[in-house]
């Protein structure tokens, strides 16, 4: 199986996400954010933590009118499989892909530390490593986490259980503790913590890990 | 010719930024303030032609996220 790891200007988790996709056992393109095209063939398209084009204007606005956004666009709109982490998900956002927008923290701090995380559900690609209801530890880093949705949006995560994950003691403001959340084909996941930077002993958790296991087991071919 | 484009957080959206210059004003004594919003204002040099539907367009798919923001525009 592949994934295509998308390398902004500004990136800085991509090398990480890299490697914890290949630890997985996934072989691993990297894809620079001018390509108008993603390999051909690509099983799941990992958009990386960092600061895409700064940040100017908003987290993730440049980056999500770069032309490999396009083509992540189309990916998913096909059927395609994504995560997005951090700025990740902030630019996962910004394209229309996931639901919501990422606010400055609500204490206006930039927080970096491992938080636990309550697995909301066990029911995708993403999630299936884990036990629904329990809760993994892993690290933050980021000023701009603060999920917001109106209500209406955020009842239809709640309806379709389309929350991933929830803080267990909310960090930055989130609306409804959110911490991640899946698209409505429970293909795409937009996160804030990192669960590529809790994949391998020498990062002092590997709870994390289990999420690119169990991709790894769902994307192989029977 | 020329439009500006202010861009503020919808109502009802938090704006810790807004809160955290309240709070600075109440701190050095301004104690009338009652509420503060921070949001951005962004210039735009235009070609002749452009029109204010083109700038309403760049709202919509960069200079605003409007899952959260506001937009006025200013053709001046």
């Amino acid at each position: 199986m592949r994934a295509a790891v998308v390398v902004f200007p500004g990136s800085n988790c991509d090398r990480d996400l890299a490697v914890a996709f290949e630890q997985a056992g996934f072989q691993v393109e990297m894809v620079w954010h001018k390509d108008a095209a993603l390999p051909k063939g690509v099983d799941i398209v990992g958009v990386p933590g960092g600061f895409s084009y700064g940040d100017y204007l908003r987290c993730g606005a440049i980056a999500a009118q770069s032309p490999i956004c396009k083509a992540v666009v189309e990916h998913t709109e096909k059927g395609g499989y994504a995560i997005g982490i951090c700025n990740g998900f902030q630019i996962l956002t910004e394209t229309g892909i996931l639901p919501g927008a990422l606010l400055r923290n609500a204490n206006l701090k930039y927080i970096c530390r491992t938080v636990g995380l309550k697995v909301e559900t066990a029911d995708s690609a993403f999630t299936e490593g884990y036990e629904a209801g329990s809760v993994i530890q892993i690290p933050i880093a980021h000023h701009d986490g603060n999920y917001f949705a109106d209500d209406e949006t955020l009842a239809a995560l709640r309806d379709q259980d389309r929350i991933a994950f929830t803080y267990t003691e909310n960090p930055n403001g989130s609306r409804g503790d959110i911490a991640g959340i899946l698209s409505a084909n429970r293909r795409v996941l937009g996160m804030m913590p990192h669960p590529e930077r809790a994949a391998d002993a020498g990062h002092g958790g590997t709870d994390g890990a289990a999420l690119f296991r169990a991709l790894a087991g769902v994307l192989t071919p029977a | 010719m020329k439009a500006r484009v202010h861009v503020m957080l919808k109502n009802g959206v938090l704006d810790p930024q807004g809160e955290a210059v309240r709070h600075a004003l109440g701190a050095m004594g301004f104690d009338k303030v009652e509420g503060v919003r921070q949001g951005k204002v962004i210039d735009l040099e235009l070609a002749e032609g452009a029109t204010e539907s083109d700038v309403a367009e760049m709202c919509e798919k960069l200079l605003a996220n409007t899952v959260i923001e506001r937009y006025e525009i200013e053709m001046l």
